[in-house]
């Protein structure tokens, strides 16, 4: 490799001023990127992996500060460098990619002129081939029809587009290091692997080095030549991707490792390795007779009109154009004690079935039959107040926003209690309280805390635990670990397969991430813009897909290579 | 990974204090060292409760009493304001009409705070035709500018202080209204009110335990951050000659009598109420800050 | 388009407040002297006897002829009053406004730029101190200490002083007009008028621009595609004006809207203060002598006034927001 690596960092401490005092978010970090080279950062949330590529961009917030160590770009010393001089470096030697890429961009500048500040600025173009310019760089970025987008706001345009924008501007004065900080995250599997790909091309035809910000590893083992694992501010281990994956040397990066979902695995394997025996998993009865039977099932919505002001103010419908079909006619089963998982990118309907099941909004029409009685004709305001009420139940998927921020955890999960469960003396619902919250594996002196005193993992615990309450038959999992981090995921996944077995549930799973549906799955459902494409074992549709859709989901998710 | 760069300070410890009351009062300690004008606005506010409780009784003179052999005196130690034009002490007139303007204040935005609010979070919460309606009203109050709106009300309502109240009300009502039906509106669709409908809760229910704490103390800060609207309101209209009449003491009315003396030099006659009007309305203006921080954190501006 | 929901409140809610509301108006209108028969004359005069809906035909159909009836103290029609009144006030309320926006917009910006700065400590004291200030004891202050104690200002009565002669109407814009006039003399002695009243106005309406122009910036400059600009290497003065400043805008001219509901209310008592010439007074006055034909104009014209402002705002707000000219 080359002697002088392009960029070094060494011991670098990165240091934020709070309420609560000094918070130290980067400590002693050290590492190099060569030209050339893409190395990933990985690490979950509050590791301090975005902090040190901003800290190298010096792009710090107002309260942070680089407190310690050096960062030295091609010969330039970064910590003290003057800020008109780093300003010349941005975007011009150093350039950088964001998540979110939608925010990312000036929502009321086009951007077409977006990207010619940008040359103006580095004297890249000058004002009459400025134009010329910005087109030519949304050609390279493979944007169809560029003399058209160049005129295209930011809302106008597709998340993946919008990302492949940022990543104009960040290309627009071909620098010598990009970093892209969870550049995929929030966009579809497909999406991603796409503009990742596209990333990958363009940065080595520079001969550009690349830093990818990310917490998956899945994604850094595909794209990257050299891993970085941080845990709380501090680089734990430094290796070239091929042998990090093969033999992982520190105790967390093994952890990481373990806990990201993949295939060829079982859901006990996502946990670290202890002695004893893995629980011996009942065997689950399958009577034949499905639990909840959906036929024919559709939603559809009112596309919003123009002019709707003056007709709302009569209330008049809006012109009826075709209705939006979220939905458009499904159908499928679930078994007593089975696990059906719901697969798709965002927009394929699958939350809006899940709610629909839920009884919480109306179908357009179709049938929805649990136990036998026909739930989807009952109006979603009274089904509160109906018997088969408590026996669906849901998870949601932001733990935060599901719990109300005044009430404590034990509130939460009594509620239903309190509502359904039938008279009970208040002794006996804290009973039921605590016996549930041993089940879902919450300490019992967490039951008084409000829920901005828990974790993440703890509020998922909480929601899941007041799901289980009053014992549901069906119990409809929205993306339940999807703003969790991996480690905390693999947890939570094992405790829903364990109550499963324990409490003899069946599981609708809504989720967009394939692996871990296999993982937790007896039956996988792919939808595609309202209807089903596919479905069978989770086992058959993952390892042989008969829909070319299926295929292309599949291929899109990067995996670490074990 | 959050967008942010400020890392996860917040996450909880393991010794987290577990009531609540502690914990928000403790909050409240925090905010009031940090902002000491907090804590001193809330004293004023506490001399002006005072004030309007039993004023009156503590008076050195009888506001209403004039004698104009001593009229037009400047601020001395018999009269600390100073004299009006038929003699009538200005101090007294000042302390004792704290309690109407603080009656009047309270009571529109008490009325306001009840009517806008419960339209507001139905019309979040329920949408449709009682959103339609409510912001309807809203939309056509807003129309107006809104202290031209109150001086017409008051106008064909007929000049008392009763309409003051029922004319400030109305024109603080959109705020309400919008305030509590943006509340109501995101939250209708949040987690824990989904959550809440499939633990078997009833919409009156949901509205009741789930929505309604949660707006509440966002309410409270409104209500503080108009009070001192609603008082400027009112001595605006008392200054043009509406609701009020002389010589009930009342602090815009004062300064109205006072102006006519401004061009000769006389100054103590409009200075002092409306100083006083001016510290009541930057007293509550302070308070609603400093409760906004404590209510809502990530608002701090 | 949404003016016109708006309009349509308007002119209701001016009827309700003409007819509905107690106080019959017939009285008023026989005067108190008047016998039964008398009362049930003018009643009918009035179109009183009739039933509501027809009442408010006539009323609009009214409206559409530009009739708000007479004023009793000048005799005149009150929409003639209004109009050879209305250049006086809009004169004061947009110098005021002017002054207002080319203080407050800087010194919101430059307290988000330099946030926890001296700047930004001052923006946060005018803020809270102007909105504080009833705008007429603000006017008396001004009065007091730059006419009678430092006697720089003329005395606070009307738009010009009794010895110049107004310039020829054309706009009814003293200051326009003297310069049309190319009297340099009277635009001076205008100006010194103006002045004072127009501070008033302007601190008055300067702390809510202030303190949403602060909060906005501060919300832009800590946006993704803010920092995206730094990291891009752009200049302070770029990412400050072009990235984070248009984007603020946006709340800015919003709260616009709120800002000249406070100043078109705000400049009946300033009026009153400075017995300025202009319709606010004229209202004021008529309320004095119970003469509510006048007040109930005003009060019609006034929201058609702010209507307007609205829409000619949201306009504003859809050249600079591409996202609204898309919907609407």
């Amino acid at each position: 490799m080359v002697a002088i690596p392009l960029l070094d960092i060494s011991d670098l401490t990165v240091e934020f001023g709070t309420r609560r005092g000094i918070v130290r978010a980067v400590e002693k970090v050290d590492f190099t990127v060569a030209k050339g080279e893409t190395v990933g950062i990985v690490g979950e949330s509050g590791s301090g992996k975005s902090v040190t590529s901003y800290a190298v961009m010096r792009i710090l917030d107002r309260a942070g500060r680089i407190a310690d160590g050096s960062i030295t770009f091609s010969g330039i010393d970064i910590r003290s460098a003057d800020e008109a001089y780093m300003r010349d470096l941005r975007g011009r030697e150093i350039s950088m990619i964001f998540q979110n890429p939608r925010a990312a961009l000036n929502p009321i500048r086009k951007v077409g002129r977006q990207l010619e500040d940008v040359l103006l600025r580095h004297v890249q173009a000058v004002p009459s081939n400025a134009k010329e310019k910005a087109i030519d760089l949304l050609n390279q970025v493979r944007i169809s029809r560029p003399e058209e987008r160049y005129h295209a706001y930011p809302f106008e345009l597709s998340g993946g587009m919008c990302q492949r924008i940022v990543f104009a501007l960040a290309l627009a004065c071909r620098p010598q290091l990009l970093i892209a900080d969870e550049p995929t995250t929030g966009l579809d599997a497909t999406t991603q692997k796409a503009v990742m790909d596209l990333v990958v091309e363009l940065t080595r035809a520079r001969g550009m080095s690349t830093i990818l910000i990310t917490h998956d590893l899945g994604l850094a083992a595909a794209y990257c030549d050299k891993v970085i694992v941080m845990e709380r501010g501090k680089v734990v281990e430094t290796a070239p991707s091929g042998s990090i994956f093969k033999d992982p040397q520190h105790p967390y990066t093994r952890k990481l490792m373990r806990a990201t979902p993949r295939p060829g695995i079982t859901l006990r394997d996502l946990l670290p390795a202890t002695d004893e025996e893995p629980p011996a998993s009942s065997v689950v009865v399958m009577d034949g007779k499905p639990l909840l039977s959906v036929r024919d099932l559709v939603k559809e919505y009112p596309r919003q009109g123009a002019g709707a002001t003056l007709a709302s103010l009569f209330g008049k419908k809006a012109a009826d154009a075709a209705p939006f079909r979220a939905v458009g006619g499904i159908s499928f089963d679930v078994m007593r004690g089975e696990s059906v998982g719901l697969v798709g990118e965002s927009g394929c309907g699958k939350s809006t079935t899940s709610m629909m099941i839920m009884r919480l909004l109306d179908p357009t029409s179709g049938s929805i039959q649990f136990n036998g009685v026909d739930i989807g004709g009952l109006a979603a305001k009274s089904f509160a107040a109906h018997p088969m009420r408590p026996k669906i139940q849901m998870v949601f998927q932001d733990p935060t926003d599901s719990l109300n921020p005044r009430y404590t955890a034990a509130r939460a999960i009594s509620d239903p209690i309190l509502r359904m469960g039938g008279g009970q003396s208040a002794a006996q619902v804290r009973a039921r309280c605590e016996e549930l919250a041993r089940l879902v594996g919450l300490p019992g002196d967490l039951l008084d805390r409000f829920p901005h005193q828990l974790s993440g993992g703890q509020k998922a615990r909480v929601g899941i635990a007041r799901a289980i309450a009053l014992d549901p038959d069906l119990v409809v999992l929205d993306e339940p670990t999807a703003a969790l981090d991996v480690s905390v995921q693999a947890i939570v996944l094992n405790l829903l397969q364990e109550l499963k077995e324990r409490l003899s549930m069946s599981y609708l799973f809504v989720s967009h991430d394939l692996h871990v549906v296999h993982l937790l799955c007896d039956r996988v459902i792919v939808m595609r813009n309202g209807a089903i494409v596919e479905q069978g074992s989770a086992d058959r549709v993952l390892s042989h897909p008969e829909h070319e859709y299926t295929r292309e989901l599949l291929a899109a998710v990067p995996t670490p290579p074990v | 990974m959050s967008a942010s760069t400020i890392p996860d300070a917040a996450a909880p410890a393991g010794s987290q204090r577990l009531a609540p009351i502690k914990s928000l009062f403790s909050h409240a300690r925090y905010i009031v060292g940090d902002n000491p004008v907090t804590g001193l606005s809330f004293g004023l506010f506490m001399l002006f409760l005072v004030c309007a409780l039993i004023g009156p009784y503590l008076v050195p003179h009888d506001p209403l009493a004039s004698d104009t052999m001593a009229a037009l005196q400047r601020p001395s130690l018999r009269h600390l304001f100073g004299t009006d034009q038929l003699g009538r002490d200005i101090f007294s007139r000042v302390i004792v009409a704290t309690r109407l303007d603080m009656t009047i204040a309270i009571s529109s935005v008490a009325l306001v705070f009840v009517l806008g609010g419960l339209a507001g979070i139905a019309a979040g919460f329920y949408g449709g035709w009682t959103d339609r309606i409510v912001g309807r009203i809203g939309d056509t109050i807003m129309a107006f500018p809104l202290f031209v709106l109150a001086m017409g009300i008051v106008a064909a309502l007929g000049n008392t202080v009763t309409n003051i109240v029922i004319a400030t009300a109305i024109i603080n009502f959109p705020l309400y209204a919008r305030l509590a039906r943006a509340e109501a509106n995101v939250r209708r669709e949040a987690g824990f009110v989904q959550a809440a409908r499939l633990t078997g809760n009833s919409d009156a229910r949901i509205l009741l335990t789930q929505i309604m704490p949660n707006i509440l103390p966002i309410m409270m800060v409104q209500m503080s951050l108009t009070m001192g609207y609603a008082i400027l309101n009112a001595a605006g209209l008392s200054f043009i000659g509406l609701g009020v009449r002389p010589p009930t003491p009342e602090w815009g009315i004062m300064v109205a009598e006072g102006s006519a003396f401004i061009v000769s030099g006389e100054w103590w006659i409009a200075l002092f109420p409306g100083l006083t009007l001016m510290l009541a309305v930057f007293c509550f203006n302070l308070l609603g800050d400093g409760l906004r921080d404590i209510v809502d954190p990530l608002r701090r501006t | 388009m949404t003016s016109i929901p708006s309009l349509i409140g308007v002119v209701i809610v001016s009827f309700l407040l003409t007819r509905v509301l107690p106080g019959d108006t017939a009285t008023y209108f026989a005067g108190p002297a008047a016998t039964p028969k008398a009362l049930e004359e003018v009643r009918k005069q009035l179109g009183l006897d009739k039933p509501l809906p027809e009442q408010f035909l006539r009323y609009v159909a009214d409206l559409t002829h530009g009739d708000l009836g007479n004023s009793l103290t000048t005799g005149q029609t009150v929409v003639g009053d209004i109009t050879s009144r209305l250049p006086a006030s809009a004169e004061l309320t947009l110098i005021g406004l002017l002054l207002a926006l080319l203080i407050a917009v800087p010194l919101g910006i430059l307290a988000a730029v330099r946030q926890g700065s001296w700047i930004d400590h001052l923006c946060r004291v005018v803020a809270t101190a102007g909105v504080s200030l009833p705008v007429f004891f603000t006017g008396l202050l001004l009065v007091y200490v730059f006419y009678f104690l430092l006697g720089w200002s003329p005395a606070p009565l009307g738009r010009l002083d009794i010895f110049f002669s107004e310039p020829p109407r054309i706009t009814g814009f003293l200051l326009v007009d003297s310069i049309i006039a190319r009297d340099w003399e009277v635009l001076r002695a205008a100006l010194s008028q103006l002045i004072l009243p127009a501070l008033t106005l302007a601190v008055f309406s300067l702390a809510p621009i202030a303190r949403i122009t602060r909060a906005s910036m501060l919300t832009a400059l800590s946006s993704d595609f803010v920092r995206t600009a730094r990291a891009s290497g752009l200049k302070p003065i770029t990412v400050t004006m072009t990235y984070a400043f248009r984007n603020a805008m946006l709340p800015v001219i919003t709260t616009l809207g709120m800002v000249f509901s406070f100043l078109l209310g705000a400049n009946v008592l300033v009026e009153k203060v400075f017995a300025w010439p202009g319709i606010g007074s004229y209202a004021v006055e008529a309320l004095i002598a119970s003469d509510f034909a006048p007040v109930q104009g005003f009060v019609l014209a006034m929201a058609i006034l702010y209507v307007i402002l609205n829409l000619a705002i949201d306009l504003l707000y859809g050249v600079i927001d591409p996202r609204v000219r898309v919907t609407t």
